[in-house]
């Protein structure tokens, strides 16, 4: 922590809840002077909704209706703050904690759970929501991010005058998977070719047990630079500061200004997933540093002083709890799939060793004399 | 009667990545050196000057990046044809293969598919040194949601990697490359046959051989020979690694009785251990003799010096011939 205080970065609201805008921070300062109080309000909703959803789902595994869950609590104002900063064209490669960033976009909360009860691997339409499949093996789509935005170059779909049609792709990976040789490669290809593309670094400081000073000796936003990419980092637990830096880094790139890279300092305050005891490598001496900068909290704080009063505050967590309820009865109603679906789609055509392979498990399985 | 021109293998599969730029827009070539070098076999030597740098481009030395990017392009509706400059130099990208590019169509339920092919000269028999010679075939078939072929001859190579290219399918697409400069005829008005079924090239009587890649011409040259010592030879060219064509296969071995595989890959755990299992299974009462499996050792590829020595040749392949009759 002492390491971080040296760092320069983006904040805008403050831990205490005080809003400024530093003199050399002025152009993300813009993108905070056209949000409206409905837009301060959506993201404390979504942040809320995001928290919410992570504790019953946790509670679920708890149950064993869950297999697995990683809990991204701690993390909901890089994720929606950034979620929230990508346009309606762009496309979004997550890893496999971005709940916050599924909330922005519309992805149905009941896809996420499915993955993690074990009904398929993911399933939603990246196409159609420009929100593509969680990635487990860490730095993987990173690279697909970066052949996507390569695509998107080549298209000529940058820096056109009709603004409507350019896009641009954001990536999300963790300060672990910075480690991989996937997320070198992608900086230097994407460097290369100067596509339009923000790789979103959320440090939450812990890879499982490993603290982020075990994959990296500088601080993670100056990691693109030795490949030309330009880095920054911001107060990941400052909703408005990765709301308004995510949402220039993809305006530019948009325009054509190519790579660039977002550390989000911030913090996991969960466990890394529901199999993991993080009592046994951090203190709750930290634990408690960080939960003191809740980035809840500190929306709450600027919003009370805004005038925002119990009512909204009343109605959000009313909504919580009808959101749990949902989620809850949701994952109850989730049945496993048919046998053959896990045959589907492993090729584009009828294949002869797979269909064979069904038909002889459809035999084996009738054998059993059908229905009890 | 067909438009025939006589090609090496190279040049075949050149012409055919040059029909398939042509044909769609959307086609993509890019590798290590493959631009204005042409690649270092010079497969594609003069796409450049034909195509620009928009569809055709040298990449970083990076194998995981040119498949991950390879996939993203995929998702953004390119057909990115990726070259990956030996086989020894996979294995950087065998993750992005294997747990990506494998997968991502069963993972999203078939909402995207990845048309990507990955070419890869393998195979040894050049005199390379280490990483140049060897043939990882079997790590990819036994990978689901990847298809493997390989072409023999020139008209095959022509043909096979526009198909693979127009698949939706990934797919590995292995060239001999001590082959590359074998000549053939080339049908260029086709049709093709399908990518995915094997071909008998020589019809026999005494013993079934199925090979592929740049086994194909050792097997013929090896039925040749027996055919003077009146030994009626059956070749079988698989063309396709996975899936496998099985039919052929079982009525050839059902007919001869006997099977003979050859390979340049180690012998265990195999194409050619596939063969033997299925064979086995398919046509255990026409058996006159266990399925022999004729390949490399189960070593690491040796120094130059010794890889005719490694390699099956004729004399290997008919000795595993006396050995399946004298059953």
């Amino acid at each position: 922590m002492n390491e971080n205080a040296s760092v320069p970065m983006v904040q805008l609201l403050s831990p205490e809840g005080e809003f400024s805008v530093p003199k050399n921070y002025a152009e993300y300062g813009k993108y905070i002077e056209r949000l409206t109080e409905e837009d301060f309000l959506k993201f404390y909703r979504d942040m809320a909704r995001c928290r919410r959803f992570d504790n019953e789902a946790t509670a679920l595994q708890r149950q064993g209706q869950l297999g697995l869950w990683a809990p991204a609590i701690g993390q909901e104002a890089a994720q929606i703050g950034s979620g929230y900063g990508v346009g309606k064209n762009d496309h979004i490669f997550p890893s496999y904690r971005e709940h916050g960033v599924a909330i922005t976009h519309g992805i149905e909360l009941m896809s996420l759970l499915k993955m993690f009860r074990g009904v398929n691997h993911g399933g939603w339409n990246p196409e159609e929501t420009r929100f593509h499949l969680y990635a487990i093996v860490l730095g993987s789509q990173v690279l697909h991010a970066t052949g996507y935005a390569m695509g998107v170059k080549f298209d000529g779909k940058v820096a056109t005058s009709n603004k409507e049609e350019n896009l641009a792709v954001i990536s999300y990976f963790g300060d672990g998977a910075t480690a991989e040789g996937d997320i070198s490669e992608s900086l230097l290809f994407a460097a290369n070719t100067q596509s339009p593309i923000v790789f979103f670094c959320q440090n939450n400081q812990w890879a499982i047990s490993s603290p982020t000073a075990s994959q990296t000796r500088v601080p993670l936003y100056q990691r693109g630079a030795g490949f030309g990419v330009p880095g920054i980092r911001i107060d990941g637990n400052d909703v408005l500061a990765s709301y308004a830096v995510t949402a220039k880094h993809m305006d530019d790139a948009r325009e054509g200004a190519g790579p660039s890279l977002i550390e989000a300092l911030t913090y996991r305050i969960g466990a890394h997933t529901t199999s993991d005891d993080p009592t046994k490598y951090r203190t709750d001496e930290e634990v408690a540093y960080w939960v003191a900068r809740d980035p809840l909290k500190r929306l709450e704080i600027f919003l009370r002083r805004q005038g925002i009063g119990d009512d909204f505050f009343e109605e959000v967590a009313q909504a919580g709890e009808q959101l749990a309820t949902e989620i809850r009865e949701g994952t109850f109603a989730l049945q496993a799939p048919e046998m053959e679906d896990m045959f589907k789609h492993v090729y584009s055509e009828p294949h002869p060793r797979i269909d064979e392979q069904l038909d002889w498990l459809k035999r084996y399985e009738a054998s059993f004399g059908g229905e009890n | 009667m067909g438009n025939f021109e006589e090609m090496a293998i190279a040049k075949a599969i050149n012409a055919g990545l040059r029909k398939a730029l042509s044909d769609d827009a959307k086609v993509l070539v890019f590798g290590q050196d493959v631009a204005q070098l042409g690649g270092v076999f010079r497969v594609t030597e003069g796409i450049h000057a034909e195509f620009g740098d928009t569809r055709i481009f040298n990449s970083p030395i990076a194998e995981s990046g040119i498949v991950g990017t390879a996939i993203g392009l995929a998702m953004r509706g390119y057909r990115p044809v990726a070259e990956i400059q030996f086989e020894g130099f996979i294995f950087p990208a065998f993750d992005q293969i294997t747990t990506q590019l494998a997968k991502m169509q069963n993972r999203s339920e078939g909402h995207q598919a990845m048309p990507v092919v990955i070419r890869v000269p393998f195979g040894g028999g050049i005199g390379a040194i280490e990483h140049h010679s060897e043939s990882p075939e079997a790590y990819f078939a036994h990978t689901p949601g990847l298809r493997v072929v390989t072409p023999s001859n020139a008209n095959d190579a022509y043909w096979m990697i526009q198909q693979a290219i127009r698949s939706n399918d990934p797919v590995i697409f292995f060239e001999p490359k001590r082959r590359y400069w074998q000549k053939g005829q080339v049908d260029l008005d086709g049709p093709p046959q399908d990518l995915h079924s094997a071909k008998i090239l020589r019809e026999g009587n005494d013993v079934t051989i199925v090979t592929y890649g740049p086994m194909v011409h050792t097997s013929l040259l090896a039925a040749e020979v027996a055919a003077a010592e009146g030994v009626s030879i059956e070749v079988i060219d698989l063309r396709s690694i996975s899936p496998i064509d099985f039919p052929p296969i079982i009525e050839s071995v059902k007919k001869t009785g006997r099977l003979v595989t050859v390979s340049e890959a180690p012998n265990s755990f195999s194409i050619a251990s596939e063969l033997s299992a299925r064979i086995t299974e398919e046509c255990f009462y026409h058996l006159q003799a266990p399925v022999i499996r004729v390949g490399g050792f189960d070593i690491p590829y040796p120094a130059a010096k010794l890889e005719e020595i490694f390699l099956p040749d004729a004399d290997r392949i008919l000795e595993a011939v006396d050995r399946s009759r004298a059953y």
